[in-house]
């Protein structure tokens, strides 16, 4: 008798905190869209020559090749701004997706060999070939990067029973480190190496340009899509890999389709810029405390934080060091450090 | 009052009932075989260390001018230029290894050491501006004047404590502790990486090779202070075993069996920071040591979480081993930091593919 009578309650206070839990996370997902759009502006307008709003606006769409403002908007900041959109977008939806894979709070898309592999390939074309500029280092550092990434897989799930979340981190580990180690012996014992490597290793979005957003921009497209398909699954694997097969998930395919996806976007974020390791290790902290731990909603949100956060970071990098700049990759764990670190004392976070 | 081993009849293989009047305890041979022969390997190997060089001398006779029994002209060479950096070997890796097995059982993940947590990357910040700065600025005067290590010391430490300060709300807990540790990383190497690109090239490479963790030209200096160190601290870590094998359970758990949760934290954490700032300081971070001794120990002892004295001692082995790699196989004297994963790194690759699917630490 209580029980009939309380059944429909109880569904219906279900239904209301499943609506205001949907309503929030709407909310989430518009402000940060609003954030990568502010972000975007102020990344065109903001640095050694500051543009109003109204100037850039007429200078995306000036045709006249003597305008500055055209010139510096189009040629300079566009690119820029881009550049940045992708590379925080594919940053932190891989650190969400390394994440949900390891189950591991130090899951970093780094992790998986994909920061060590393009670093010694960095160095290799460095040392070996002689290159000597950001825009020629993309290839090197995203074929070093899946070659990391494939050797950390093939190890971690070469063991008896496959690839499990401690295995796979720690094949990671060992195998980065040894590739650290080789970088390391190069730029030890040669010092043109090391003065060409330690401004790649920062993580910078100054001196890309157009040509190096192209060459990246296809795979970062081709990585969204795949994390996003593989969103839902990471649900399923959260409960464990037994009651996940035991729902009809296909493991393998899920692990496959989400490594694939990490590699894609951790590589050629890290082939474009350099190594920006805070992005991937915390945005997925800090949204994971918004939305929650459903990876349909974490996934694209700590895409477009991702995004916002590299933005704002890269013009405050501007700001701050004016007339020069300060590379993204240390504004970013100098300024959002700190933050961070409030988040995870005031509240109770989110566990993996 | 005979002490009796007996083997259970039935039961897990490789355990054996001990029984000494009242008390009986399990003796896992593992546990005990493992330390043992990391023992005499890492005596072994120091011997061996001590004696190759551009002036070869014989392991006997090394063991023989160590013990005070023979005093040749090598005397100068074994006590003076080669035993101290095979002792400033030898305790770095103890350290290190004993500070990444307290670091991942406390935090019950395989990757938290001092490496991820941010300790070795703050005492390289001091490290690193003591080098490039002490041209430059008065600042920099200031710090350089302290020196090298000492300015490590302080990074290390005053790292260690943000650490355990920032992650402290009513206890420590494990998680918010990886977390805040991440944050620390993440200033400190940006920090290294931005010295780095500012300083003079010749500057540079010498921070580079304090970063990854070098043995060259260390000296009593650095000996005595680190031996002095571990001396304390070394007991104290080796003490806190039974609250971890408590706390790998869990903090209810620990709490329900009686464990008093915030002392035994705040003891695990803070042992853990002095032994890797000491050790940093003496010889840089040597990579990798802290990271995955631990983790190859367990697999070798079989237990269920890293087992210190083991971790310690097989990180010894792995420094002291990697050492005389670089000074005798080598053309070219490499940082001990870069041999040290040359050789653990596959290792642990190895026990990884061959061994039997871990779900847990």
């Amino acid at each position: 008798m209580t029980a009939t009578a309380d059944a429909p309650a109880r569904s219906g206070a279900a239904r209301t905190s499943v609506r205001t839990q949907r309503a929030r996370r709407t909310l989430v997902l518009l402000g940060l869209v609003g954030l990568v759009l502010a972000a975007a502006l102020a990344s065109i307008a903001v640095g050694t020559r500051s543009l109003a709003p109204g100037e850039v606006w007429r200078a995306l769409f000036e045709t006249d090749p003597t305008n500055e403002a055209a010139v510096i908007v189009r040629q300079l900041r566009v690119p820029r701004t881009v550049l940045g959109l992708l590379v925080g977008a594919a940053l932190g939806m891989s650190g969400a997706l390394m994440q949900g894979h390891t189950r591991n709070p130090l899951g970093d898309p780094g992790l998986l060999g994909v920061t060590a592999g393009a670093s010694l390939a960095v160095v290799l074309a460095i040392a070996v070939f002689g290159v000597a500029s950001p825009a020629g280092y993309v290839w090197f550092a995203f074929a070093g990067a899946l070659i990391g990434t494939v050797l950390v897989y093939a190890i971690g799930s070469a063991g008896r029973g496959g690839a499990t979340p401690v295995t796979l981190a720690l094949a990671g580990a060992a195998l980065s480190a040894l590739l650290y180690a080789i970088v390391r012996a190069f730029v030890v014992s040669d010092s043109r190496t090391l003065d060409n490597f330690r401004f790649w290793q920062v993580g910078a979005l100054a001196g890309r340009g157009e040509e190096v957003a192209w060459q990246v921009g296809p795979f970062i497209a081709v990585g969204v899509v795949l994390a996003l398909v593989n969103a839902p699954a990471l649900n399923l694997l959260g409960l464990g890999e037994d009651v996940a097969r035991g729902l009809g998930q296909r493991i393998w395919l899920a692990r496959a389709v989400g490594l694939a996806a990490i590699t894609l976007l951790c590589g050629a974020a890290t082939a474009a810029c350099g190594p920006i390791a805070f992005v991937g290790l915390v945005v997925p902290h800090v949204v994971r405390a918004l939305t929650g731990p459903d990876h349909r909603w974490l996934v694209p949100c700590s895409a477009l934080a991702g995004a916002a956060l590299l933005l704002a970071a890269d013009v405050l990098g501007r700001v701050l060091a004016r007339p020069g700049e300060l590379q993204v990759g240390i504004v970013l764990a100098l300024v959002g450090a700190p933050f961070f670190i409030a988040l995870v004392r005031r509240r109770r976070t989110m566990a993996l | 009052m005979s002490a009796t081993l007996e083997r259970p009849v039935s039961g897990p293989r490789g355990r054996t009932a001990v029984r000494i009047g009242p008390v009986s305890t399990v003796l896992r041979w593992r546990q005990v075989l493992v330390p043992l022969v990391a023992l005499v390997v890492l005596l072994l190997v120091s011997a061996v260390s001590i004696g190759r060089g551009d002036f070869p001398i014989g392991v006997t006779d090394v063991v023989r001018t160590l013990l005070g029994l023979d005093e040749g002209p090598q005397e100068f060479i074994v006590r003076q230029l080669r035993a101290p950096r095979v002792v400033v070997g030898l305790l770095v890796g103890l350290a290190l290894g004993i500070a990444g097995a307290l670091f991942q059982t406390f935090a019950r993940n395989p990757l938290a050491s001092p490496d991820t947590l941010g300790i070795t990357v703050g005492a390289s910040v001091g490290a690193v501006a003591a080098i490039v700065l002490s041209g430059t600025s008065s600042a920099g005067a200031v710090l350089g004047g302290f020196g090298v290590p000492i300015a490590a010391l302080i990074g290390g430490l005053v790292t260690g404590l943000l650490l355990f300060v920032l992650a402290w709300r009513a206890g420590l807990d494990g998680y918010r502790l990886v977390l805040v540790g991440i944050a620390l990383w993440s200033v400190g190497s940006a920090l290294v990486d931005w010295l780095l690109t500012n300083a003079q090239i010749y500057d540079a490479a010498a921070a580079y090779v304090w970063v990854t963790g070098s043995l060259n030209a260390r000296t009593w200096d650095q000996a005595v202070p680190l031996a002095l160190a571990l001396a304390v601290l070394l007991p104290l870590a080796l003490a806190t075993g039974r609250a971890l094998s408590v706390l790998q359970f869990g903090d209810d758990t620990a709490r329900g069996l009686g464990l008093r949760l915030p002392i035994a934290q705040t003891a695990v954490v803070l042992l853990a920071v002095a032994l890797t700032a000491a050790a940093v300081s003496a010889a840089g971070p040597i990579t990798f040591v802290a990271l995955v001794v631990p983790q190859v120990a367990v697999r070798l002892t079989g237990g269920s979480r890293p087992p210190l004295l083991a971790s310690g001692l097989l990180g010894a082995v792995l420094v002291v081993g990697a050492d005389l790699v670089t000074r005798t196989v080598l053309p070219e004297a490499l940082p001990v930091g870069i041999l040290t994963a040359v050789i653990g790194a596959p290792y642990l690759l190895w026990l990884l593919v061959r061994g039997r699917r871990r779900s847990t630490l």
